[in-house]
């Protein structure tokens, strides 16, 4: 278990230095640099300014040189300021990462839970109308577009029908109460992410109902929603998991999305805001605490497999 | 290779593997039907020029005089916020997304096959080193690191300035963008299809006739092990339309004066009060196109692995 904890951290510890190395060298690369902002800013700055302002920040440096700076700040827990907001960088990023769990997080268990019922359902009726079904919605939710399932619902909810609020976070002095403003970003994070679950769950399921203890369970005489709950979809469970864990990346990148269009102030659009605005510090620092998230994520996924499944261990050898 | 079947089956004694899965995507309706909306849709765009000239509707010239017309005999769909036949618009745009997705599929399947085949075939150091930066690749979330990839300048990168202005660039950024992070899922398959393949008789006669890596590679590996990347090749330019037109919803992919699907929902978006309908045909025809790729992917995997259920 130590050693497992202890490897797993060190690999999460390579691949965020990886990633803000990675992210660090884009971001050097993208139209203008914080000293050419200044200078468009005032127009009585001379060239001596702007050269000596460039030795202040640093900006003349090589990258690996700005690259280490950067570094040896960030582990003193000193990450820079915001440009757009004038804060402190975790200042910024902290309270957007509670909203970004808030609605992540509802999602993702809503759907988890909803996927689990409808395909292991499909998958029990296979071939018959309630699987037909079940597999159409699900194959739409794979192929359609996530924001414009959001503009609809925006058209539909808060434009004809008004019951809804378009987006924006919950104010007091607003007409609705807070949960309205999540429910929109929610349910469309939702209905882009069940349906891939649902077909995997679906084939997980159908898979374990073809292996032989299952032939053994139906000839000891067991009912047969004993069958599926507790055999079936139990073994299906491995398989399951990993998808889920997987899964969460793929709902961080469409949080960004969603939270962007839905003015929900989360991680995702501060992502979009920072590097719109050219705001290095936070867009670097935003990035790092996604991929830190994704990959705890994995981490939690392999875990659960050795609680799930006595036969592997954590080393991921089978015992 | 060669399948020989019983004799029931008629004066015909043996049949490729490819016709015998030919005859079983022909035998899949959804798939059928897929591939056959998916290619009137691209020949539609592929002629919108001529289409333009037969009806004498424009999707380029802006016309003030006739902006947010409704459905009408000339404009089958109406027209847009600056008087262009909405219908000449989606052609244009489906030519752009649908190239896109064709384009970057197929360039991330050949660099995951390259790299994966590489990798499944000398094992050891090269695998590792490979399979880690694969892995460092996916446990990035993709779609904020594809908003920076998007807003990077590329006269840093030593390119012209005329080449970064014009449309061409934005174009092909995007491609290259897909490609850079689309290639993993390929790789991996392939390489766990080669090192499945590394050891069976053929690949090791092949070996003892003193043949070299590089024909290896490309005639024993590759083409046995191409099935399941075919499938994801698929699966990824459905894929691929679908995080383009995110992109160009959230302006960092096609710019105007081209215009992509993603780009007309961006433009649709503040016209959502006054004009409803801008905002979901482009909808309607991503889901259309992605749908069709999908049944067209499915029904792939079902006649070349008829044993195999279908996880994704």
């Amino acid at each position: 278990m130590i050693d497992f904890a202890l490897k797993r951290s060190l690999g999460l510890i390579i691949v965020l230095l990886l990633t803000s190395f990675v992210v660090f060298a884009l971001i050097g690369l993208m139209p203008g640099d914080p000293i050419d902002l200044l200078m468009s800013a005032n127009p009585n700055m001379m060239p001596e300014d702007v050269a000596k302002l460039k030795a202040i920040y640093g900006v003349d440096q090589p990258l690996w040189t700005r690259y280490t700076h950067w570094l040896a700040d960030a582990l003193h827990g000193d990450f820079g300021f915001s440009r757009i907001q004038h804060r402190p960088v975790l200042e910024v990023v902290l309270p957007a990462l509670g909203n970004t769990i808030i609605l992540t997080f509802t999602a993702f268990i809503i759907s988890a839970a909803l996927a689990l019922v409808l395909g292991t359902l499909a998958a029990v009726n296979q071939g018959r109308l309630t699987d037909r079904l079940i597999s159409f919605f699900a194959f739409l939710g794979i192929s359609v577009p996530g924001f414009w399932l959001g503009l609809v619902f925006i058209y539909l909810f808060a434009v004809k029908l008004g019951v809804l609020p378009a987006g924006g976070m919950p104010r007091a002095d607003q007409p609705y109460p807070a949960i309205a403003y999540l429910v929109l970003p929610c349910l469309t994070l939702i209905l882009i992410e069940i349906g891939g679950l649902t077909r995997y769950v679906r084939s997980a399921v159908i898979e374990a109902l073809g292996q032989d203890y299952i032939r053994t369970a139906r000839a000891k005489g067991q009912s047969e929603s004993r069958i599926v709950w507790r055999h079936a979809l139990r073994n299906a469970m491995i398989p399951i998991m990993t998808i889920i864990a997987l899964g969460f990346g793929h709902l961080l990148s469409g949080a960004t999305l969603i939270e962007t269009m839905f003015g929900w102030r989360g991680m995702g659009r501060l992502i979009y805001e920072a590097i719109m605005g050219n705001d290095y510090n936070l867009a670097l620092v935003c990035l790092l605490f996604t991929t830190t998230m994704v990959l705890i994520g994995s981490i939690i996924a392999d875990v659960s497999y050795a609680l799930l499944d006595p036969r592997i261990g954590l080393s991921g050898k089978q015992r | 290779m060669a399948n020989t079947l019983s004799s029931d089956q008629g004066p015909q004694l043996s049949v490729s593997i490819w016709r015998l899965r030919f005859r079983a995507f022909k035998g899949d309706h959804a798939a059928v039907f897929g591939s056959l909306v998916l290619f009137c849709m691209a020949c539609l765009c592929a002629m919108v020029g001529w289409i333009e000239l037969a009806l004498e509707v424009s999707g380029v010239e802006t016309d003030l005089l006739t902006r947010f017309e409704p459905i009408t005999q000339q404009h089958w769909l109406g027209t847009d916020d600056a008087g262009r036949d909405e219908l000449m618009r989606l052609l244009r745009g489906g030519s752009v997304s649908l190239s896109i997705g064709f384009i970057a599929a197929l360039g991330a399947s050949l660099m995951g096959i390259v790299i994966g085949v590489v990798s499944g075939y000398f094992r050891g150091k090269v695998d590792m080193l490979l399979m880690r930066f694969t892995d460092f690749i996916m446990s990035i979330p993709s779609l904020p690191l594809l908003i920076i990839l998007a807003a990077l300048d590329l006269t840093k990168l030593g390119f012209s300035t005329e080449f970064v202005r014009s449309g061409e660039a934005g174009y092909w950024r995007i491609v290259a963008i897909l490609i850079l992070l689309g290639w993993p899922g390929v790789a991996r398959l392939m390489r766990a299809s080669t090192l499945a393949l590394n050891g069976t008789e053929f690949v090791l006669a092949s070996k003892a006739q003193g043949a070299s890596h590089l024909w290896m590679m490309v005639v024993h590996v590759i083409p046995n092990a191409i099935s399941p990347v075919i499938v994801a090749t698929t699966i990824a330019m459905g894929r691929f339309i679908l995080v383009e037109s995110a992109l160009s919803f959230l302006g960092v992919g096609i710019q105007p004066p081209s215009t992509s699907w993603g780009s007309m929902l961006n433009n649709a978006q503040e016209l959502l009060v006054s004009d409803p309908p801008l905002a979901i045909y482009p909808g309607i025809a991503i889901l259309i196109s992605v749908v069709a790729i999908n049944f067209l992917g499915d029904g792939l995997q079902k006649a070349f692995d008829p044993k195999a259920v279908i996880r994704r």
